[in-house]
């Protein structure tokens, strides 16, 4: 730290040293001294502090003084003396989440966010016990047209976190303020249906939104009517971001891998099939990688290759950038490859009718629901996948028949769509699915055995990343970016000839799937995210076959099934088309 | 997914090309969103949702974003507006001076509901505006660039006539 440019402050009698530029609320945390925030959000690892200084609760007494000031926005001084727990103060927040409450519909005991909103904690810990004041309420009609993203805009209280993430981090820019004074209300353009607009579904609205206003759409009750069907064989796959976040609904730590836990509490649950999408996963690489190969020895095929295992990520080139739908892979997502396969290879080998054959998703992600709903990805009227649920849903069905996680034993996915390696499973992070990929792509080229399976230089958490691999003579050049304002730049870089890449991942979220719009709630702390990342890793060391190519199920299903990795049944199968659309 | 089709065909390609040739000259077209919005409105008289989503593209904008702005400023305009505009005065001096009973007079006379803004014929549209600076001459009344001072109730009725003449006269 360069002594120079700091300066003194003092938070109820704590001296702190801070750089010159933070904030009081800065000052606060380096002093350890806790000041409730509500619309403030801090992301780092992006540069974004989102502080519209709207909602008022962070309001702390400066001596000398006559206002109190918010916290969050007010850049401190040197010398600056602050009391967060004054008289003045306390009173000014609790009047503050008075008036918020007063304009908020309290239906908390229904509200999708119970006992996990930002408001409601506040308000229980700052100890409100009545709403002094009343008055008009804004009303707004719900939004539930989309598969993924539910809009109640009653229970918004404009801390603009959503329209930070969709217009800065991700640069879709859907959602805006509309209107005036009251009347204003977080929409969509022309206050258009979700669906009618170019949202991508990523769901980073509803992982920052502090209370209801934004939600997931909530299929748990079809997944109980579907257990419940004996005339039913319901199937269920596990995405690999699950496993290294659900525990933090059980009250475990960050990073707490669960995944026999979650196997066992599956069963419990009454699924007649339990599998694994990292098993798809290494599919999804037998098919990425021969196209690789494909493309990188093919004089004239499109470079860079781009990975298209992000819903959200596939929406956005549909949408942002129709001119270049010829670089994504043709690959199906790991998701709907098992879907796929479930109503192909496993029907056969049950003897099912694949109209019988209810496929269940449990992803970290908002943009699978829609994903699955693609007509793109329907075969012969029949979808793929049937019911997706997000991570939470899940947590919250194990809840409702109360099993609890931490009681569970390990046990294993089923075969034969449940073995898995570690490259299939880093797909769950940024820089995970190009590394699992060129583990195999670059076995095959060269014929031998790589070194070190771990290729360290795709790896990080930098927004935009980029590596090279020496596969034989050759050096391929990747590029990386998490975020989908990274993506944009990326792909702007290669449209205007400033960026030369051979294979680039994308996904939309930041930190990748361990961030998705579906995963517990982080609410802003980015260092959960870091963890779930490293329990990702971890996970892969500890896999005794770690390249998608060495799976002794996948060799069988090609020997059995599919012929030729990339061949025609594997084209008819598990490969896809995109559709440019509008930008709205 | 259903998607909206926008028809940007009802859009005058002459007036979309004046536009589109001021939106070029601008250094910073983002950063001159206001301008290019009013330039717009004095075009096309009103901001259609097609205009809106016509500009966000030319400016790399969303969508959402420039009907944010349209929504939030009461000069632009969703809707078209009457061919004259009838605006009364409510600020301070003109609503002690009894603004309120001229306001629902025009209202009355152009047999217009509570919430209409603009005649059902679309020769006339009606609204209050804050202060618009004359308080000397309060009530104050403007239709279109026109303004009457020292308006008087009984008026309302010669004001409405003058112009239903000047429109039948144009026809």
């Amino acid at each position: 730290m360069d002594l120079k440019n700091l300066i003194r402050v003092t938070i109820n009698d704590i001296p702190v040293l801070v750089p010159e530029g933070s904030t009081i609320l800065d000052a606060a945390k380096r002093a350890e001294v806790y000041i409730p925030t509500l619309c403030h959000l801090k992301l780092d690892d992006f540069a974004i502090e989102n502080k519209p200084s709207s909602c008022r609760v962070c309001m702390v007494e400066v001596e000398g003084r006559p206002r109190l000031c918010t916290a969050c926005s007010e850049t401190a001084t040197d010398g600056m003396v602050v009391s967060t727990n004054s008289q003045r103060a306390l009173r000014a927040r609790r009047t503050n989440v008075e008036l918020l409450l007063s304009n908020h519909p309290q239906l908390c005991l229904t509200c999708a966010k119970n006992m996990d909103c930002e408001l409601q904690k506040l308000a229980h810990d700052i100890g409100c016990r009545e709403i002094t004041y009343s008055g008009k309420r804004s009303h707004h009609p719900d939004d539930e047209t989309s598969y993924s993203v539910i809009s109640h805009p009653d229970k918004c209280i404009m801390c603009r976190r959503c329209e930070t993430m969709c217009n800065e981090v991700q640069t879709v820019g859907v959602l805006s303020a509309l209107d005036r004074g009251f009347s204003t209300v977080v929409r969509t353009a022309f206050h258009l249906d979700m669906t009618e607009t170019s949202c991508t579904k990523c769901g980073q609205c509803v992982a920052v939104c502090p209370t209801g206003a934004l939600t997931e759409t909530n299929c748990t009750h079809r997944v109980w009517r579907a257990l419940q069907d004996p005339s039913k064989h319901v199937v269920v796959q596990v995405a690999p971001a699950v496993r290294v976040a659900l525990g933090e609904m059980f009250g475990m730590a960050a990073g707490t891998i669960s995944t026999g836990k979650i196997c066992t509490a599956l069963r419990k649950l009454g699924f007649d099939g339990i599998f694994d999408t990292d098993w798809a996963a290494d599919l999804t690489i037998m098919e990425e990688a021969s196209e690789i190969v494909h493309r990188l020895s093919t004089p004239g095929s499109t470079l860079p290759i781009l990975t298209s295992c992000c819903p959200a990520w596939v929406y956005f080139v549909e949408s942002q950038f129709p001119d270049m739908l010829d670089i994504p892979s043709t690959c199906k997502s790991p998701q709907i490859m098992f879907g796929t396969m479930a109503k192909t290879y496993y029907a056969e080998q049950k003897g099912l009718d694949p109209k019988d054959i209810v496929v269940v998703s449990i992803m970290p992600c908002l943009a699978k629901k829609s994903e699955a709903r693609r007509p793109e990805l329907m075969n012969d009227g029949m979808k793929d996948v049937d019911i997706v649920v997000t991570t939470r849903e899940f947590g919250h069905m194990l809840i409702e028949i109360g099993l609890d996680l931490n009681q569970m034993t390990d046990s294993n996915f089923d075969s034969i769509m449940g073995e898995s390696t570690g490259a299939s499973i880093i797909f769950g992070t940024t820089g995970g699915v190009i590394e699992a990929a060129l583990r195999t792509a670059s076995e095959w080229i060269t014929g031998e055995p790589l070194k070190s399976v771990e290729l360290t230089s795709l790896r990080g958490f930098d927004g935009i990343r980029e590596g090279t691999v020496t596969i034989g003579d050759r050096d391929l050049h990747v590029g990386i970016a998490h975020g989908l304002g990274n993506a944009r730049r990326l792909l702007e870089g290669i449209r205007d000839g400033e960026f030369h890449y051979d294979a680039i991942e994308i996904m939309a979220c930041p930190g990748g799937c361990i961030g998705g719009g579906g995963q517990p709630y982080h609410h802003g702390d980015m260092e959960i995210l870091l963890k779930r990342q490293q329990a990702i890793y971890r996970e892969d060391r500890g896999k005794m076959i770690r390249k998608s190519h060495e799976n002794p199920m996948i060799k069988k299903i090609y020997d059995e099934y599919l012929g030729e990795p990339y061949g025609p049944k594997a084209h008819e199968l598990l490969h896809t088309t995109y559709t440019p659309k509008p930008r709205i | 997914m259903p998607h909206i089709e926008f028809d940007m065909s009802i859009l005058d390609p002459a007036l979309l090309q004046e536009l589109d040739e001021f939106i070029e000259v601008q250094e910073f077209p983002q950063e001159s969103i206001i301008a290019i919005l009013h330039k717009a409105q004095e075009l096309f008289l009103w901001l259609p949702r097609e205009l809106q989503l016509h500009i966000a593209r030319k400016t790399d904008l969303p969508a959402a974003r420039i009907h944010g702005i349209v929504s939030f400023y009461s000069f632009f305009l969703e809707e078209p507006n009457g061919k004259y505009t009838v605006s009364v005065c409510m600020g301070t001096a003109c609503f002690v001076k009894g603004a309120q009973p001229i306001l629902d007079e025009f209202r009355k006379q152009l047999g217009m509901g509570p919430k209409d803004k603009i005649t059902k014929d679309g020769v006339f549209s009606l609204n209050d505006v804050r202060c618009i600076g004359a308080c000397g001459l309060a009530p104050v009344v403007r239709v279109n660039e026109k303004i009457y001072g020292h308006f008087k109730v009984e008026q309302v009725k010669e004001v409405i006539q003058h112009y239903r003449e000047l429109e039948e006269q144009a026809q």
